[in-house]
């Protein structure tokens, strides 16, 4: 199966890189981003998707700074497959 | 007493750190591949850029071999020191609390800075006394040390910050000025700075001569007597 696990800083974390990003944008002359992270995105062809979330856990990502989301991908269709426990409660929380 | 200074493929400041550990006592390399401790009295985790500092700083070199020595060492109360790259391993290990992100400034730095010595209560610092100003330089990117607030709390709680900043020298946007920590059974302790590059007189301060200093008295006083 293909997989592909996105890497994000856990929310409330300074982001620098974000930040960076941020300030680079209009200076390009696009206007109105905000909320602006950087992560990491790592696929992976595996025999055992099951084994994805402690492969996230034990070496992936750090689960202390870090959240994922593990994705199948099959053809065009992806979809969401497993995700670190505070990836729910934290997405969208810099829209606030 | 007899120091064992770990090189990993990547490994860049392990020639010093023996060079520093042999200032108070003997030092050996333990080869990343080997098992055997040796017989060593402490373990030196140092700098650099272990396997490439892939992934993630220090997340690949938790898995050589002799870490796993490493581990059981420091679970049977030996002395550990993971300096800079060392110290991300150890908190990669789980050896340490907490983490080491990206500095604030997103640059490398590399400067002389001033820390302050929190607890004398360990065996790194038991040769200082609280409040003692130590200068030892920094290098490095991936320096800003980073506990979730429960616990940060705890380590506060617990005097496991060993080395702080002195105000307004944290070059790296650590929380509460973090420079090392300590386990709770404070016999593994790691530190961004470089005291392996602060203890000859002829090259600048000697700020790094007591944390070697410390282990050397720590383990003839419960180790070799």
């Amino acid at each position: 199966m293909r997989a592909r696990v996105l890497v994000r800083p856990k929310a409330g974390i300074l982001d620098p890189q974000g930040q960076a990003v941020e300030r680079a944008l209009p200076a390009l002359g696009f206007s109105g981003v905000r909320n602006v992270h950087v992560g990491r995105l790592i696929e992976l062809d595996v025999e055992n998707p099951e084994q994805l979330p402690e492969m996230c856990q034990r070496l992936l990502t750090n689960p202390l700074i870090e959240d994922y989301v593990v994705e199948a991908v099959d053809g065009g269709q992806v979809a969401e497959i497993a995700a670190s426990d505070s990836t729910a409660d934290t997405e969208g929380q810099d829209a606030a | 007493m007899k120091f064992g200074v770990v090189r990993f493929p990547g490994s860049c400041d392990e020639v010093d750190a023996q060079l520093a550990c042999q200032r108070v006592g003997e030092a050996v390399i333990l080869w990343h591949r080997d098992r055997d401790l040796q017989d060593v009295d402490a373990v030196v985790i140092p700098g650099g850029f272990s396997y490439g500092d892939y992934l993630r700083a220090g997340a690949i070199a938790r898995f050589a071999p002799v870490m796993e020595e490493v581990a059981a060492f420091a679970r049977s109360g030996g002395l550990v020191l993971g300096i800079c790259n060392g110290f991300q391993v150890l908190c990669e290990a789980g050896l340490l609390p907490g983490a080491l992100l990206p500095n604030t400034s997103l640059r490398f730095i590399f400067r002389q800075v001033e820390l302050q010595v929190v607890s004398d209560d360990s065996p790194f610092t038991r040769a200082c006394a609280p409040g003692d100003r130590l200068s030892i330089p920094v290098k490095h990117t991936t320096g800003r040390y980073y506990a979730p607030p429960e616990q940060l709390a705890e380590l506060e709680a617990r005097r496991q910050v060993l080395l702080r900043y002195a105000p307004g020298e944290n070059p790296n946007g650590s929380l509460d000025d973090i420079a090392g920590v300590c386990n709770e059974t404070r016999n593994v302790f790691g530190l961004m700075p470089h005291p392996e590059h602060a203890v000859d007189p002829l090259l600048g301060p000697t700020g790094g001569l007591p944390i070697f200093e410390s282990m050397r008295a720590h383990v003839e006083q419960h180790v070799l007597a």
